[in-house]
């Protein structure tokens, strides 16, 4: 091509580019390295407020929990006891229970029974050991009970936030949702790192020492199902459950996503979920869907059995149903 | 071996000398990135709860930013299409700084990623051996490589003309050709992987839309181009190379096409989701119109149409042959686009949240000064490797002085 003439080059710049360092130029420089040094420090400043052991080598190094041996896992646990009791004032005991052969949990709830006094929410809360600013903060509850307007189950005409003197209302039904521990789960799908699956039991479990914190499980969930950690957990000490599980209700870091697990440190010990105990008309069914003779085998099999978003092609495991 | 260590110190160098005007900008922008850096050393500490992000709104302005400048990185071959394929002769005076460019989006959206983590420390847990890749299932995954790739891709190109310009030789086509040509179809990869991020998601209908790609790559070509087009007069006022007005008004056809194509497709759109309401409609009504009391959105979007119309009709009518005209076209579609891919695209795929709720989403201070800071990076990186490059674009940093200046066409 032609070289433009401003292209062209005098012979100066070139001697400007090759300039030889000089005296001046030496402390010019350097004043202007200490200046910016000082600028890096003083930007930083803020990470002196990291608590003590908030990143630690151990941490760093830790792999992901599917690689981990038993005795890793074992000390693990036991620095996170002491972290707990460090940090909260309360000594759990921590479990890694694993899926129970020949066991797949299935939950069905019915919706011409329920309420809506939200007791499944709150109970969520005691169990599983989330952040709560007060007595009635529920905003991290895995369950979100859903005030719905009767002659059609449209979500968007829906409510969270309902607040009547009484339950149920006249013209209203209720529709509690949490994770539906989704056979075709999108959130495991989405998980760069792998820190979210599902275990042999149906129950989907995240690795909190292992997520980054993306967030991408929590867009592609098609039912709100998982919560963030955007600040350490507040918790009093008598809020705290000290039956904890590695993969479910341990107290969870900040920066990790953590959702319903079933209350895998009950179910897989034999136990019904908290949610379930706990619900005054007995809305809720909760069991082994490979046993025949089960309850929830029954329902599954014997009523109308309504599936929220079937149409996204998740599978849950999780259904509602009406009574006759 | 010597030859390019000498290279690099000579680089060194240069890259503090400077006129006053250069040191001004750089240390303003270098004191924005450090304002940047500590609101995010506050974010590290107290948690993502110091940004504007809820559960149901759980990514905000970061991956906004993030979005849009993959677009801005994958334009560069809107510049290495014309030089290489039409061989262009006038667009090879300008092609390395579209690669350059690229390099600093691309910079800036890793960090855009990274600032938008809630364990930044964990970050090594993406990469193999150290962590675990959801390969092939995770869009984030492929997202990771193919930007890395295209890092890497554009290092090397650029690296490796410019040390070539710098040692008075011709560059041999084997050790940039082929990668020129993969470069091409990588930069159209980045950009449709990110658009799959969010269409993958079956459970997010305003996303979950099989015109959200198509739409990705036509704003992306509009913005890029814009950028380019006022770098490219800042370079030829501020900096000792001359460019043409000819790149320029190659770029403004580019732009006019792919801009007259994105408004199409936002027509397509808005005729869908409007003609006949469905209930997956709500997103978009809730951005263009407002929904059950709720509009945040509203005054963004309709200034972010305002734009890209008044874009449009300077670009389509002879306005635009006007360089000051142009400029006005490239900045509103710039600003335009800006907005339609943040507040336009990624938050209304989270309002309403998939139960039906109305949770709203503002940026918070120090939420906007990160981006500022992470944008602050671009620019400075930007500056800088602008800075080194036109000397050894305009040949007064040469191996050896003596030697004629090397023809620019390869
Ligand atoms: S409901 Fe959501 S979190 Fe639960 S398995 Fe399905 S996609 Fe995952
Ligand atoms: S937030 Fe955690 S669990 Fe969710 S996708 Fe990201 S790394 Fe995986």
């Amino acid at each position: 091509m032609t070289e433009h003439s401003s292209n062209n080059v005098s012979p100066k710049t070139i001697e400007q580019v090759y300039q030889p360092m000089t005296r001046r130029t030496f402390l010019k420089g350097s004043a202007g390295a200490m200046v910016g040094l000082a600028g890096l420090v003083a930007a930083l400043k803020p990470l002196l407020a990291l608590e003590k052991g908030e990143i630690s080598l151990d941490d760093l190094l830790q792999r992901h929990y599917r690689q981990l041996s038993p005795a890793d896992l074992q000390r693990i646990m036991t620095q996170l006891e002491d972290k707990c009791a460090a940090e909260y004032g309360v000594r759990p005991t921590l479990q890694d229970l694993k899926p129970l052969e020949g066991v797949q949990f299935a939950y069905a709830l019915n919706l011409t029974r329920c309420i809506g006094c939200r007791k499944c929410a709150h109970a969520c809360l005691a169990e599983n050991n989330q952040s709560r600013a007060g007595e009635d903060d529920i905003s991290m509850s895995y369950i979100r009970v859903l005030e719905m307007q009767k002659g059609a189950i449209n979500l968007e005409t829906s409510t969270v936030y309902y607040d009547p003197e009484t339950v149920p209302q006249k013209d209203k039904y209720y529709m509690p949702v949490q994770c539906h521990q989704c056979q075709e789960s999108p959130c495991t799908k989405v998980c760069p790192v792998q820190a979210t699956w599902q275990e042999k039991d149906g129950v989907v479990v995240v690795d909190y020492n292992w997520c980054i914190g993306c967030r991408y499980c929590m867009a592609a969930c098609p039912y709100d199902a998982r919560r963030f950690n955007y600040q350490k957990p507040t918790l009093k000490p008598e809020a705290i459950n000290p039956n904890q599980n590695y993969l479910s209700n341990r107290i969870r870091p900040k920066g990790v996503v953590e959702k319903c697990t079933f209350c895998l440190q009950r179910t897989r010990a034999g136990k019904y979920p908290a949610c379930l105990e706990v619900c005054p008309t007995g809305a809720r069914v909760f069991g082994n869907v490979l046993d025949p003779d089960s309850e929830i085998n029954y329902i599954l099999n014997h009523k109308r059995v309504y599936i929220l978003k079937e149409e996204v092609g998740t599978l849950p495991r999780f259904y509602y149903f009406f009574d006759a | 071996m010597t030859d390019y260590l000498t290279f690099l110190w000579r680089v060194w160098r240069l890259s503090w000398q400077g006129g006053w005007k250069f040191y001004v900008w750089m240390i303003f922008l270098s004191v924005l990135v450090l304002v940047g850096l500590n609101a995010w050393a506050r974010q590290f500490v107290e948690g993502l709860a110091t940004t504007g992000m809820t559960d149901q709104v759980s990514w905000g302005a970061y991956i906004a930013n993030f979005t849009f400048l993959v677009g801005v990185a994958a334009a560069a071959v809107m510049l290495v299409i014309p030089a290489y394929i039409y061989k262009k002769e006038h667009m090879h005076e300008v092609v390395l700084f579209g690669e350059l460019m690229a390099i600093a989006a691309i910079v800036m959206c890793l960090l855009f990623v990274t600032v938008d983590l809630g364990h930044p420390d964990r970050f090594h847990h993406m990469i193999p051996p150290f962590g675990i890749f959801n390969f092939p299932g995770s869009i984030l995954s492929w997202d990771v490589i193919v930007l890395n790739g295209y890092l890497l891709l554009n290092l090397h190109i650029a690296g490796y003309m410019l040390y070539c310009r710098y040692r008075g030789k011709a560059p041999t086509r084997k050790f940039y050709i082929p990668f020129v040509f993969l470069s091409i179809a990588w930069a159209v990869s980045i950009h449709t992987v990110t658009a799959f991020l969010y269409v993958g998601l079956a459970g997010r209908a305003y996303w979950h839309h099989p015109l959200v790609p198509a739409r990705f790559l036509a704003s992306a070509f509009v913005a890029g181009p814009a950028l380019m087009i006022l770098t490219f007069q800042v370079i030829r006022r501020v900096m000792r190379y001359y460019i043409g007005d000819k790149p320029i008004f190659t770029l403004r056809m580019i732009m006019t096409v792919a801009m007259l194509i994105n408004m199409f497709l936002l027509g397509s759109e808005l005729f869908t989701e409007f003609y006949s309401p469905t209930q997956h409609a709500a997103a978009a009504h809730y951005l263009y119109f407002g929904l059950h009391g709720h509009d945040g959105l509203v005054p963004w979007i309709w200034t972010a149409i305002a734009l890209d119309v008044i874009g449009l009709l300077f670009l389509v009518t002879p306005l635009s042959r006007h360089i000051v005209g142009l400029n006005i076209a490239c900045v509103t579609c710039f600003v335009g686009i800006w907005i339609e891919k943040g507040m336009g695209l990624i938050i209304p795929g989270f309002v309403p949240s998939p139960l039906g709720q109305f949770v709203e989403y503002l940026p918070t201070l120090n939420e906007t000064l990160i981006c500022l800071g992470v944008w602050a990076v671009g620019a400075l990186m930007l500056s800088w490797m602008l800075h080194v490059a036109i000397p050894i674009m305009n040949g007064s940093l040469r191996a050896d002085p003596h030697a004629p200046a090397p023809a620019l066409n390869h």
